[in-house]
Order: C-alpha cells, then sequence, then structure tokens
C-alpha cells in the first residue's frame, strides 16, 4: 500500500468542518483533518486546544453540531464507541481504558469476546489469537498475567492489541508517551511504524514536539479549537511548531541566568525512608540546598525520589536521619509546621495531592493559608477576604477560568497546575519543592512554571526539583543529584553536567558498574 | 471413655481446649443439616450481594427485600390455600400449587424493590446506602403493619416445603457420611443453594456475562469504551441479584418455617453481607463464610439444649444463654474486623456511573 505513494491515496478518514459548541466555548471550530492509510498523522495543540473533543466527536463519545465524518470516502455518523469499533477506529486513551484485576486476555477480549458457545468465552483459543498478534507486532506477551500488574508500557501494547484485536484500521493514540520512559517511548515508536507499515493509519496526539518530529509523516497543528497549520516534518522544526500551538514565539530553553546561592537552607543528614509496605527506599541521603539555587534530583521512577520529597515536606515520617532547614532541627514536624516554617511544596499529582477538586477554586487557593488571618476570623471563614484574593492571583498568575468559584476540577490541567503553583509560590518562601511540576503540561504551560521558578531562586529561595524529565533537570537545575535506588550517587554542577553522563548514571548508578558494561546489558 | 482422652481432659486449660475440639466433633455432624438450613438464607443474600456489587452497585436492602418476599410468599400462600383444599402435601418436597405460587410472588416482590433500588442508584444516582436503607426501613414497617391486620384472624398458612430424606446407607457412610446429610437432608430452596453456587462461581469467572460485570464493576468507563452498556448491565444484574435474595426471603417463610414473623430476618441479610466480604466477593467465598457464621447459631443452640459435660461444661452453662444467641453476631464481628482491609472491594463498587457517551 505505502509504496504506491501516499498523495495518490484517497484518506482513508477525512473529517470536515467539524464544530464542537459547549457552554461558553467553541471547542472545535469548522476543523478540516484528512488521514491516510498507512500514515501516521501528528495532531499537535496545547491543552484545551481542541484536540481531545476532535478524538472524542471521532471515537462517538461528543455529537458535533456541525462537520461530517467520512471513512473511505463515505459519509458515516458515529454516536456511540460501538460505532466506532465497528467501523474500524479505535483509541488507546491518555488514562489507559484497562481493568487492572483482569489479565490481559481478559482486557482485550472484553466486549468482542472469543465464545465457545453462546454462555461460556473461548479462553483457550483467544488466548492464542492474542499471542499470535502480538508476535505479528514484534512482542511476546503472556495472556494470563494480570494487566495490573504490568509496567506502564507494556500495558499501552495491551491497549495496542485491543484495539488490533477488534481490527481496527484507524487508531487514535492520545498522548502515548505522557508515562513512559525514553526506552519504552523508542519501543512504542517501533511498533507505531509496524502498524503503519501494514497499512493502519494512526492519529497521534501529543505537545512533545521533538516526539512529533521523529514519528509523524504529517503534521495538524491546532490552536483555540481551530487548524493553524499542516507541517510536513521535513519542513518544520521545534521553534516553529512551538510558535504555530502557542500562537506567538516561544523560549523553549529558560533563560536562567546565573545563580548566587548562599548558606544552607535545607540540610538532609543520613535520612532513610520506608515507603508503605515497609520497603526501605531511601537509604542515607545526604544533601544541601542553599539559598538562591536549585538542586534538580534527576532519577528513573521509583529510585526513592517520592518517599524522600515525602520525608522533606513531613508526610512521611524517616525511620533515621534528620532534616534540618535553617539550622533547626525539623524531621518528622507535620506539612503544616513546615509550612509555617516558610516551606512550599508543589506535588507530583495535582489531582490527588494539589488540589480539592471538588472544591472552588478559590478555596484551593487558600488551602496552607485558610485558617488564619485574613481568611479566617475565630473559627468562622472570611469568604469575602478569600474570593478577593482568588481574584486578585487569578489575574497575577493569568489562571483561565470563567470564575474564582468554578471547581477546581473543571480547569484544564495547564490552569489547574498554574493554581497550585499560584497558591504555593505565593508567600515569602526559604524552601520550594517542586516534584514533577510539568508533568503532562503543554509548552505554554511550561515555560510559565519554569519562569517563575526561576523568579523565585533569584528572590532567594532555595528549591528542591524532582523531575524525571531529564531535560527539565538539567534546563533548571544549578546542581543535579542523581538518584539511584534510594541514594544519592552523584552531585554534578548544572550548566556544565553533559546529558548522556547524568543519563548512565540514571540507570546504573555509576558506581557499581563501569558505564560501558551496563549499556551492554540494557 | 478412652483413658488417654480422660486423661487429657483433665490437664488444666489444655483439658479445656481438647473438651472443646472433642465437642464439636462430636456435635458438628448430628448438627450438620441444621448449620446447612442456618446458611441457606445467608449464602442467598451473600450471592445476591455479590452480584450486585461486583457489577458496582451496593445493595444493603438485602434485608429488606428477604423481609418483603418472606410476607409476601406467605401471604399468597394464605390467600391460595382455601383454593386448592385438597392440595396434599405431594411426596416431592411436599410442592403444593399455593406453595410454588407463593414462591413466586416472593421472586415477583424481590423482583419489583431490586428495580426501584436500580432507578435510585443507577438511573437518578442516588446514594445507594440511602437506597438501600429505605428498602430496608420500608420492607420492616410495611410487612409488620400489614401483618398485624392479618395476623388477628390467624389465617390457614400453605404450609411449608419438607426435606428430602437421604436414604440411611448414604448418611450412615463413615467419615462423610454426614456431609450428605448436611447438604442432602433439606428442602428445595437449601438443597439448591449449592448447585447456585458453584454455577454462579463458573458464570462469573468464565462466562461473557461474568467478565463484563466484573469490567463492569472494576472500571466502567473503560467497559464502555468497548462498547458495553453499562446502565443495562447494571440494571440486569441487579435484578437478577434480587431474585436471590428473594429466594432467601421464601427460605424462611415456606421453609424454615411455615409462617411469617415481623422482622423474621433478624439482621440475616446483613451478616450475608459481612459473608460476601469475608468470601471475597466470590460465591464460593461467601459459601465458605456463611457456612463458618451458621456453624456458630447452630453451635449456640447445642449449648443451649445439650452443653458438653464436665469443666467445660460447667463453664458453658454459667455463661448466660443470651452470648451463645448472641455468639454468630459477635463471630461475624471479629471475622470481618481481621479480614475487612484485606479484602478488596470492586474498584467501582458503590459509584453510580455517568454515561460519557454522546448527547
Amino acid at each position: 500500500m505505502t509504496e504506491q505513494g501516499e498523495a495518490l491515496l484517497a484518506p482513508a478518514l477525512e473529517m470536515r468542518g467539524i464544530t464542537k459548541r459547549y457552554p461558553g466555548v467553541v471547542a472545535n471550530d469548522h476543523i478540516d483533518l484528512d488521514v491516510r492509510p498507512g500514515e501516521i498523522h501528528a495532531l499537535l495543540g496545547e491543552n484545551g486546544a481542541g484536540k481531545t473533543t476532535l478524538m472524542n466527536v471521532l471515537y462517538g463519545l461528543a455529537k458535533p453540531d456541525e462537520g461530517e465524518i467520512l471513512l473511505d470516502g463515505r459519509s458515516v455518523k458515529i454516536a456511540s464507541p460501538s460505532d466506532a469499533i465497528v467501523r474500524g477506529i479505535d483509541m488507546v486513551h491518555q488514562h489507559f481504558m484497562l481493568v487492572p484485576v483482569l489479565t490481559v486476555a481478559e482486557n482485550i477480549l472484553l466486549g468482542e469476546e472469543t465464545m465457545a458457545n453462546p454462555v461460556f468465552l473461548d479462553r483457550k483459543r483467544a488466548r492464542s489469537q492474542i499471542i499470535d498478534l502480538g508476535r505479528r507486532f514484534g512482542f511476546e506477551i503472556d495472556p494470563d498475567e494480570k494487566v495490573g500488574s504490568l509496567s506502564v508500557g507494556w500495558q499501552q501494547r495491551v491497549e495496542i492489541l485491543k484495539a488490533l484485536y477488534r481490527h481496527a484500521k484507524i487508531l487514535v493514540l492520545d498522548e502515548p508517551t505522557a508515562v513512559l520512559t525514553p526506552q519504552e517511548t523508542k519501543e512504542i515508536f517501533t511498533v507505531l511504524r509496524r502498524l503503519a507499515a501494514e497499512g493502519h493509519s494512526i492519529i497521534f496526539i501529543s505537545h512533545k514536539l521533538y516526539e512529533v518530529l521523529e514519528i509523524a509523516d504529517r503534521i495538524t497543528v491546532i490552536r483555540r479549537g481551530r487548524v493553524v497549520g499542516e507541517r510536513l516534518p521535513s519542513e518544520t522544526n521545534e521553534d516553529d511548531l512551538a510558535e504555530l500551538m502557542v500562537g506567538r514565539e516561544v523560549q523553549l530553553t529558560v533563560d536562567r541566568g546565573e545563580s548566587h546561592p548562599a548558606g544552607a537552607v535545607l540540610k538532609v543528614e543520613g535520612l532513610h525512608v520506608r515507603d508503605d509496605r515497609g520497603n526501605e527506599m531511601v537509604r542515607g541521603v545526604d544533601l544541601e540546598v542553599r539559598a538562591g539555587e536549585i538542586l534538580g534530583i534527576a532519577g528513573v521512577a521509583g529510585n526513592g525520589q517520592d518517599e524522600l520529597v515525602e520525608a522533606i515536606i513531613g508526610l512521611r515520617k524517616p525511620h533515621a536521619g534528620t532534616v534540618t532547614l535553617d539550622g533547626a532541627d525539623v524531621t518528622g514536624h507535620t506539612p503544616r509546621q513546615m509550612n509555617e516554617a516558610r516551606v512550599a511544596y508543589v506535588p507530583a499529582d495535582r489531582h490527588r495531592f494539589g488540589l480539592i477538586l471538588s472544591f472552588p477554586l478559590s478555596d484551593n487557593l487558600v488551602l496552607t493559608t485558610y485558617y488564619r488571618s485574613p481568611y479566617a476570623r475565630g473559627i468562622m471563614r472570611d469568604e469575602a477576604a478569600i474570593r478577593r484574593e482568588a481574584e486578585a492571583t487569578v489575574a497575577k498568575y493569568d489562571i483561565r477560568t470563567p470564575s474564582a468559584t468554578v471547581k477546581a476540577g473543571t480547569l484544564s490541567g495547564g490552569n489547574q497546575q498554574k493554581a497550585v503553583v499560584a497558591r504555593e509560590f505565593s508567600a515569602d518562601l526559604a524552601l520550594l519543592v517542586l516534584d514533577q511540576p510539568t508533568r503532562g503540561l503543554d509548552v505554554g504551560s511550561i515555560e510559565f512554571i519554569h519562569k517563575q521558578a526561576i523568579a523565585k531562586r533569584d528572590a532567594g529561595t532555595a528549591i528542591l526539583l524532582v523531575s524525571a524529565e531529564l531535560d527539565e533537570i538539567l534546563e533548571m537545575s544549578d546542581r543535579i543529584g542523581v538518584m539511584y535506588r534510594g541514594e544519592i550517587v552523584r552531585v554534578l554542577d548544572g550548566p556544565t553536567a553533559d546529558k548522556n553522563e547524568v543519563g548512565i548514571l540514571m540507570a546504573t548508578g555509576g558506581a557499581t558498574q563501569p558505564a560501558h558494561e551496563a549499556e551492554v546489558s540494557a | 471413655m478412652d483413658p488417654i482422652i480422660s486423661t487429657l481432659y483433665g490437664i488444666p486449660l489444655v483439658g479445656l481446649a481438647f473438651q472443646l475440639v472433642g465437642y464439636l466433633i462430636a456435635t458438628i455432624p448430628p448438627a450438620s443439616p441444621i448449620i446447612m438450613a442456618a446458611a441457606t438464607p445467608l449464602v442467598l443474600g451473600a450471592l445476591c450481594g455479590v452480584i450486585g456489587e461486583r457489577s458496582g452497585v451496593v445493595n444493603i436492602g438485602i434485608e429488606g427485600i428477604m423481609l418483603a418476599s418472606a410476607f409476601t410468599g406467605w401471604i399468597v400462600g394464605v390467600v391460595l390455600a382455601p383454593m386448592f383444599p385438597d392440595a396434599a402435601s405431594t411426596p416431592v418436597f411436599g410442592i403444593t400449587i399455593p406453595l410454588l405460587f407463593a414462591v413466586l410472588a416472593a421472586l415477583g416482590v424481590a423482583l419489583l424493590i431490586s428495580l426501584l433500588h436500580a432507578w435510585l442508584s443507577i438511573s437518578l444516582r442516588a446514594d445507594q446506602i440511602i437506597s438501600g436503607t429505605i428498602i430496608n426501613i420500608a420492607a420492616f414497617g410495611v410487612t409488620a403493619y400489614l401483618n398485624t391486620l392479618i395476623a388477628k384472624q390467624s389465617p390457614q398458612s400453605a404450609g411449608a416445603f419438607t426435606a428430602f430424606n437421604p436414604p440411611d446407607w448414604l448418611t450412615g457412610l463413615p467419615v462423610v457420611g454426614w456431609l450428605f446429610d448436611m447438604f442432602l437432608h433439606q428442602g428445595p430452596i437449601s438443597m439448591s443453594v449449592i448447585v447456585l453456587v458453584v454455577g454462579l462461581q463458573i458464570w462469573l469467572f468464565r462466562s461473557r456475562w461474568g467478565l463484563r460485570t466484573r469490567a463492569v464493576g472494576e472500571h466502567p468507563k473503560a467497559a464502555e469504551t468497548v462498547g458495553i452498556d453499562v446502565i443495562r448491565l447494571r440494571y440486569r444484574n441487579v435484578l437478577i441479584s434480587g431474585l436471590f435474595a428473594g429466594l432467601a426471603g421464601a427460605y424462611l417463610s415456606m421453609e424454615a418455617t411455615n409462617s411469617f414473623q415481623d422482622g423474621m430476618t433478624a439482621g440475616r441479610g446483613f451478616i450475608a453481607l459481612a459473608a460476601m466480604i469475608v468470601g471475597r466477593w466470590t460465591p464460593i467465598g461467601a459459601f465458605g463464610a456463611a457456612l463458618l457464621f451458621a456453624t456458630f447459631t447452630a453451635l449456640g443452640q447445642s449449648i443451649n439444649f445439650a452443653p458438653p459435660a464436665g469443666q467445660l461444661g460447667d463453664i458453658m452453662t454459667s455463661v448466660p444463654a443470651q452470648f451463645w444467641d448472641a455468639l454468630p453476631y459477635i463471630v461475624t464481628i471479629i471475622v470481618l474486623a481481621g479480614v475487612v482491609g484485606r479484602s478488596i472491594p470492586p474498584a467501582a463498587d458503590g459509584q453510580p456511573y455517568e454515561r460519557e457517551s454522546a448527547t
């Protein structure tokens, strides 16, 4: 198929003039999109640009107000996900639609079961079908494994298999790499290329520019519900795409200037921390963050970063070691005590820890201060003061919201994170702990948060930045500590650190294995 | 008595333990049909819970459904009995036409109440605990009121199902004979329990319906994205589950007894829920848990009228009889406290589902 040349092929899918209005917003404004057979078509746009709405229209989860969908040149109506599946359209959602307690086979079968008779499943036949399907795309999968025990990378493969099992011809992947390590991303790209080579059409939704350039045959950029441009990867670059996406020139790298560190603010000595199951996740960490500098902690997720941060911030009691703040022992203090000692914290999971999604934005903005003046008088809240503060903050941090009283859960991801940042950054701080502060955000929001962090640093705050994104660590940090199996194995100078060196330290811990050996075994 | 055994029984404290074990070994086989009889409503109630909760709908109204079904079955029997004056008790389980219709009526009422619960908790997305509570309170009040009106006339009931008598050579088998006695020396509803348990276990884990049920109870959105109608499946499961609670009610007023008393379920609907939790939301597990609770019921009764001899007996009889009556409930609390937290409910249990689809 692909040999005939893409330009000659009729589109497998055409969306014409798709318009979807929600109260107060036009999520999709006459969007046109066409995808050819065997093509990987990237859909690029910021959070809230309308990518997801467009795909929901395609998948029957939202009904368009205007426009039509054509499959192989024929107009079709898609009213529900089952309609879409029947027509060969399937979607791998950003948050996987897998049932963790069911096995791989059960997840794949669900809704499209292979039956031995009208009542019972034919589990034997289903297993061999799944194994064969996996092999066709280059991986061995155990159909009897519980999905919950698989890594995210493998779960994603299960999602893709699920779609292929349903004979999907058009596969939509919503931010497929958001949760993957660089290695897993490479592996999934190989799978996607193989799919395209077999004639499947892939719509790849992303806001990671370099990935889009790497994998896509064609790129459509959406901004505020409209198509603002279409590019071929060969004739564009990251800066061009970022500008199209955001609508203005974007600084992809932060201009961080020089740091002027003063005395140590946070001192951690011999810290040992256990996780909920009693495993020792932090094993003797010593570190120091000085006023006016950013210490970045690099490491593959799950090497004890979460427990380290939680122990510092008071969410978890260390079982040995001390945490000192400005010379005072604060080991085992509560989060509120830490907060009152001018420590702020931006948690990695804004939905679970950063915000109370069902509370109004205004209450979320005073979550750390609601109990004291001016937001409370005695045991009574001062609603007016809270609202005034919220309105000022919304304006100052440019949080896009209809009003300060809407529920935090209704905001887009970028604006939710802005709200967390606004709350945590607004006080005069001694120490700021940032745990994955830009995870899942678009370039515009990332730029904003990075700038705010640099400004805090220059104002003399000590910043501890934990991130699984190596690029973010390298861009932001004045010093970089590499965390491996619960220890800080090396501290490097930020501006001169080499990406490969840090990467190898992250993967091997450095001291235990020579680098070349590690690469061979990996 | 064997000299070794009597020596063992004589040792302080240790002897007590031996006496207890000896008492249990001596008591449980003859009491086994009673255990199964006590377990039957618990198992049926627990199956009701399993089917509903596996699809994500909590039903604490099992107690109420049982009670309403017990009453309805009984009253339909009362009404129909005079119309079939010559309906002699048949040799097969004592089945008569009025009794059959009474069971059908019990199931019909269970279905109606389940439909109400389904409508409230699935369509209206009301709090499922509240909906269940309403059912319990309403069933208790309405049945008690109607019963006072009717009981004045001391009507003739339609009787009850009779138990099957397994042949002596079967129950007399060494070691396992009492198990046959336990499961076969029963009326039709109780005897069907073991079939229902095994059937549902296979159904839940091997059939399409079972797979979809489990998926909907864990992650309804995932189920919907593969084209499963979450709402319809939940309705269907809640309705089917109601039939089991209805059968439990029919059992109480038409097999265990032949009459209706106010509040005769006596918390069995709630112990059934405990059995479901202890049994980790599986039919076989719930069956095991229900048997455990029922064993303590039977034991409490045995101790009341035939306490063991010797030291142990002295201790046991000095404890007020009310304690032994309360024993199964106490055991329920203890077992539940030990198991809760380790028994993980379906992830979407109790959460109303809002359809995502196009509007």
